[in-house]
């Protein structure tokens, strides 16, 4: 770290702050500002609320895959256990104002319930629940991930394992005897904290205010992240992405180090799901398919792994371009996704962050040819000494 | 004469007919319609019984329901049949009920005729109970085997005391063990019903040594109501029957449990086993492995249509056009045994395709590959999905897989029993190749360390190649087989994609044995889940806070069942982290 010191690396972490300021000035007040305005529609607001939900999604994987070298595919799982707990909340202040008017969640009456499940009663005080939203996800998270590390399964068995364990709870959570409502899960939500979801007036507040709310979960999370990174904690995590037997030799227990982050990062997905439920208004198993998890790692691929902004830029253009694509072409949206990993695999493994240097490369090597002959050789070659040195 | 004695008689005396082969069934009936006397007629028809030929009900049928007419014409009363269509004078051709030929006119041509010609011919209700004791006991000495199954365990079912003549004097004639076994079974269901102890006694015994599974309601019932009258040896005998029949029925369920177990596990190993090769020995984590299942199923389709109509494929404004041979019979039941080379060489070409394009830049960086190819796998889906329609397509077991085995209450189906038998010959087939070919070594030597065998000269790159193009071929003959069992929809190779991981990872990556066994211990364990979880669980309301939560979830023991194999799997992993056979290496971060 001691090219902090050097002017570049001044400058560049001004600009660095500078825009994400911005960044962060735009999301949080220039889009709600624009919606209570009327500039922007309540549609809209809550499109870009979903999006920074998914972006919470990217930033746990990244946490994983890209600074700690786990490629989970079952963040999705996580993502939807805090969905759910949140979502159960969210059904008990329903009340009685659904189809059957009764004091309970309508899928229940629907399979002849008459009184609550013991389970669903605390969930009708928030506290509890967003209690339960960290706690579930964190206690899974905890068993699965000492249980993985422990034994020291990691790479790619790591990957299947967790693959697995999301195949298994998304089978589960589709059974109607789970009480969970099955594979319609929890919709038609009415309130959020004695706020209107569905009203005309307050409604589309209501949703303003979740959104802000999610930018500032984003907001926190990133930095939480750039915090943790320059940590020893963080050092240690790197460390054990680039060469985990090393750090275990030199005597670091890796596998709490890599169970916190399992943690952490189960967490920081919970919150997004949390945070998805109300302002998409359903939350099913579908959101737990394995597919999910894998299209998540893939926002963080094309982004940019191992960064902190990647995940963020990746989760919404993807997203984005999603929106756009599965209306234009619904056909081909899966094979212009399908595409896109394989080439930014192949050809970008640093993701759209990486774009401007490839580019400025690219263009210092067309703007200024170099004549023919040893001298470029040399200088390249000396040019890539130095930078070892510096590295 | 009593019903029995009455049977009896028209049995002998039908019998006597048969062997002088004196008049046909047709001739009979064609005699009992004329015959004036109410009486005779009903003689006539009644000699019928006991003979198998399936003109019999069908024209007896005819009869009661007023569908054979008798026409007055040159030579006297004829009664006849209409057939065909009408004509625009309201004529239709007839045939003739003595010998089933067409009527004629005096010139010798098919005569047409009218409404007024003929009348119908009449039948009272005493004919009608004739008839149907006639017909009903046709199936009962029919030709056909499973037809006289059929017709003797619906007797018995029936408790019918009618029929306990007929199926008594059946007993001594009859050939057919299984039939023979079915008639002691009714017999003694229908006595069952008899009032007196002894026969009830003996009837129980008789069950006891048979202890079918049919038996069992009528055994309960027996047992009920000879608890209900304070008969106890009665109610002792048939408590010690059903004692027999769930014996019995546990033992059935068990090795039903067991073949299951073993069909299910060949279906995982044929999945798994190119996962084997890609995954195991390459170490590539090919997420589009379930593609390449559903690439051998649909190549299986394919050469379906091929074989029949032809079909007509869109893919992106251009439509592919396969004519069909337009085979029928027994040429077209070939289709299956040319679809499995097809189906190989299909995905294995898709799968070369892959490598080149692909996976082979990614060979230091597993877990990008496992990115990229799950692009591939999105694009493989939604492209099969654009040619192919999003919905299941038909594919049709050819006759020589359909149908099923009974062995003493165990059902063997055709279709699982050849899974077993291809798991066999596959696994048999690839050790082969890897152990007793050239390929096989130079795949074992790129597979163990790459740069070495580059350095020995070994051509990697053709040999990676070949090695994925075997194992992506192997995925498609699991689509090929996995077609005859369940869907062929684009997404099916999703359905297996995660079992073959978990069945690779438990069985240890790179060995073919730890495969085998790790498929066949996960399809055992989730069989016996499934047929004894429902039986286990309401016995684990005792479980603390969940135990009522228990209960209600193994009423899915399918959904269950899996959940725990996946959950012991995990657990498993802990005890060996490598899986069951870990390839030794000293190399520290394999």
């Amino acid at each position: 770290m001691a090219a902090d010191a050097s002017p570049s690396a001044v400058t560049r972490r001004r600009n660095e702050i500078a825009l994400l300021a911005s960044v962060a000035l735009f999301l949080l007040v220039v889009m709600p500002l624009l919606h209570a305005t009327g500039g922007i529609s309540t549609f809209t607001i809550t499109l870009w609320g979903k999006y920074l939900c998914y972006a919470l999604l990217a930033m746990s994987v990244n946490l994983l895959w890209g600074y700690t070298g786990l490629l989970s595919l079952g963040q999705a799982l996580f993502f939807t256990l805090g969905g759910y707990m949140h979502g159960m909340y969210l059904m008990r202040m329903i009340g009685d104002l659904g189809q059957y008017h009764k004091p309970i969640p309508d899928f229940l009456v629907f399979l002849g319930w008459t009184k609550l499940p013991a389970f669903w009663e605390p969930f009708a005080n928030f506290p509890f629940a967003l209690a339960m939203v960290f706690l579930v996800p964190g206690v899974v998270a905890y068993f699965f991930g000492y249980l993985a590390f422990r034994s020291r399964i990691r790479g790619v068995y790591f990957s299947i394992l967790t693959q697995a364990l999301t195949y298994a709870a998304s089978i589960l959570f589709f059974r109607n005897n789970l009480l969970l409502g099955g594979n319609n899960g929890f919709t038609d939500f009415k309130f959020i904290l004695g706020h209107s979801l569905v009203d005309k007036d307050a409604g589309p507040v209501t949703l303003r205010g979740l959104y802000i709310a999610t930018a500032l979960a984003v907001v926190a999370v990133y930095l939480l992240s750039r915090w943790l990174n320059q940590t020893k904690f963080g050092l240690v995590q790197q460390a054990i992405r680039d060469g985990e037997n090393r750090v275990l030799f030199s005597g670091y227990a890796t596998t709490h180090y890599k169970l916190f982050v399992f943690v952490l990062a189960a967490w920081i997905a919970a919150l997004g799901g949390a945070l998805f439920v109300p302002q998409a208004g359903i939350i099913n198993p579908e959101e737990m398919k394995a597919q999910n998890s894998v299209e998540a790692v893939v926002w963080v691929a094309v982004g940019g792994r191992g960064t902190l902004i990647g995940p963020i830029i990746g989760a919404i253009s993807i997203n984005v371009l999603k929106s756009w694509a599965s209306r234009a072409f619904p056909d081909s949206w899966l094979i212009i996704l399908g595409v896109l990993c394989i080439l930014v695999v192949l050809f970008l493994p640093g993701g759209l962050v990486s774009l401007p240097e490839r580019l400025k490369a690219l263009w210092s090597k067309w703007s200024a040819p170099a004549p023919a002959g040893e001298g470029n050789e040399i200088k390249t070659a000396k040019a890539g000494k130095t930078e070892g040195l510096k590295g | 004469m009593n019903h029995f004695q009455r049977a009896a008689v028209f049995l002998a005396f039908c019998i006597c007919l048969g062997a002088h082969g004196a008049e046909t069934p047709r001739a009979v009936i064609a005699r009992a319609i004329l015959t004036q006397d109410a009486a005779a007629q009903r003689d006539l028809v009644a000699s019928l019984a006991g003979q198998g030929d399936d003109v019999i009900p069908e024209l007896l049928g005819a009869w009661r329901t007023d569908a054979i007419f008798l026409y007055r014409g040159e030579g006297g009363t004829i009664p006849i049949q209409l057939t065909g269509d009408k004509d625009a004078a309201g004529a239709q051709l007839a045939i003739r009920v003595d010998d089933g030929s067409p009527l004629k006119g005096a010139d010798g041509k098919p005569r047409r005729v009218v409404a007024g010609e003929m009348k119908t011919a009449d039948h009272t209700s005493a004919l009608r109970r004739a008839m149907k004791a006639v017909v009903d006991l046709v199936d009962v000495v029919s030709a056909n085997p499973a037809k006289r199954l059929a017709a003797v365990e619906a007797f018995g079912k029936a408790q019918d005391a009618s029929k306990l003549a007929v199926l008594e004097s059946r007993r001594p004639v009859e050939m057919d063990e299984k039939v023979a076994r079915a008639l002691r079974e009714a017999v003694a269901l229908i006595k069952l019903n008899d009032a007196k102890p002894e026969v009830k006694l003996a009837a129980l015994a008789e069950l006891k040594v048979l202890h079918t599974l049919s038996s069992t309601d009528f055994l309960k019932r027996t047992l009920k109501e000879a608890e209900e009258k304070k008969s106890p040896d009665v109610a002792a005998a048939a408590r010690s029957a059903l004692v027999a029949v769930e014996t019995h029925r546990s033992f059935v369920d068990l090795l039903g449990t067991i073949f299951r177990g073993i069909s299910l596990g060949s279906i995982l190993l044929i999945g798994a086993l190119g996962l084997a090769i890609t995954f195991g020995l390459m170490r590539v984590i090919n997420m589009a492995h379930g593609e390449m299942i559903a690439v051998g199923a649909y190549t299986t389709y394919l050469v379906q249509n091929v074989f029949g109509a032809g079909i007509t494929i869109p893919f992106f404004g251009l439509n592919l056009h396969l004519g069909g041979l337009n085979l029928t019979g027994a040429a077209y039941q070939w289709y299956f045994i040319v679809a499995i080379p097809c189906s190989f060489l299909a995905a294995a070409l898709v799968g070369i395709a892959l490598e080149r394009s692909v996976i082979q830049f990614l060979y230091r960086r597993p877990l990008e590959s496992l990115l990229a190819t799950w692009g591939v796998s999105l694009v493989m889906q939604q492209a099969l999905k654009l040619m192919f329609g999003s919905n299941n397509v038909q594919v049709g077991s050819p006759t020589y897989l359909s149908g099923n085995w009974t062995l003493n209450d165990i059902v063997f189906n055709w279709n699982r029993v050849f899974v077993v038998g291809f798991g066999v010959v596959i696994v048999f087939g690839m050790w082969l190749v890897l152990t007793k070919t050239s390929l096989g070594l130079l795949i074992r030597a790129v597979m163990q360390n790459r740069t070495m065998a580059a350095c020995m000269g070994v051509r990697t790159t053709r040999v990676n190649m070949l090695t994925f193009g075997l194992g992506s071929g192997l995925a498609g003959l699991a689509g090929a087989f996995l077609s005859q069992i369940g869907n062929v929809g684009p997404s099916l190779g999703q359905n297996y994609i995660v079992d073959s991981f978990m069945v690779v990872v438990l069985g240890g990556v790179g060995s073919i044995v730890g495969t085998v066994i790790s498929a066949f211990g996960i399809g055992g364990v989730d069989q016996v889940l499934q047929q004894y979880l429902p039986v286990w669980a309401p016995g684990l309301g005792w479980v603390p806070g969940i135990g009522s939560f228990l209960q209600n979830l193994a009423q899915d023991a399918a959904v269950f069942g899996k959940i725990m194999v996946l959950g012991g799997i995990i657990l498993f992993l802990q005890w060996k982290p490598s899986g069951l056979f870990a390839t030794r290496t000293r190399s520290l971060d394999e």
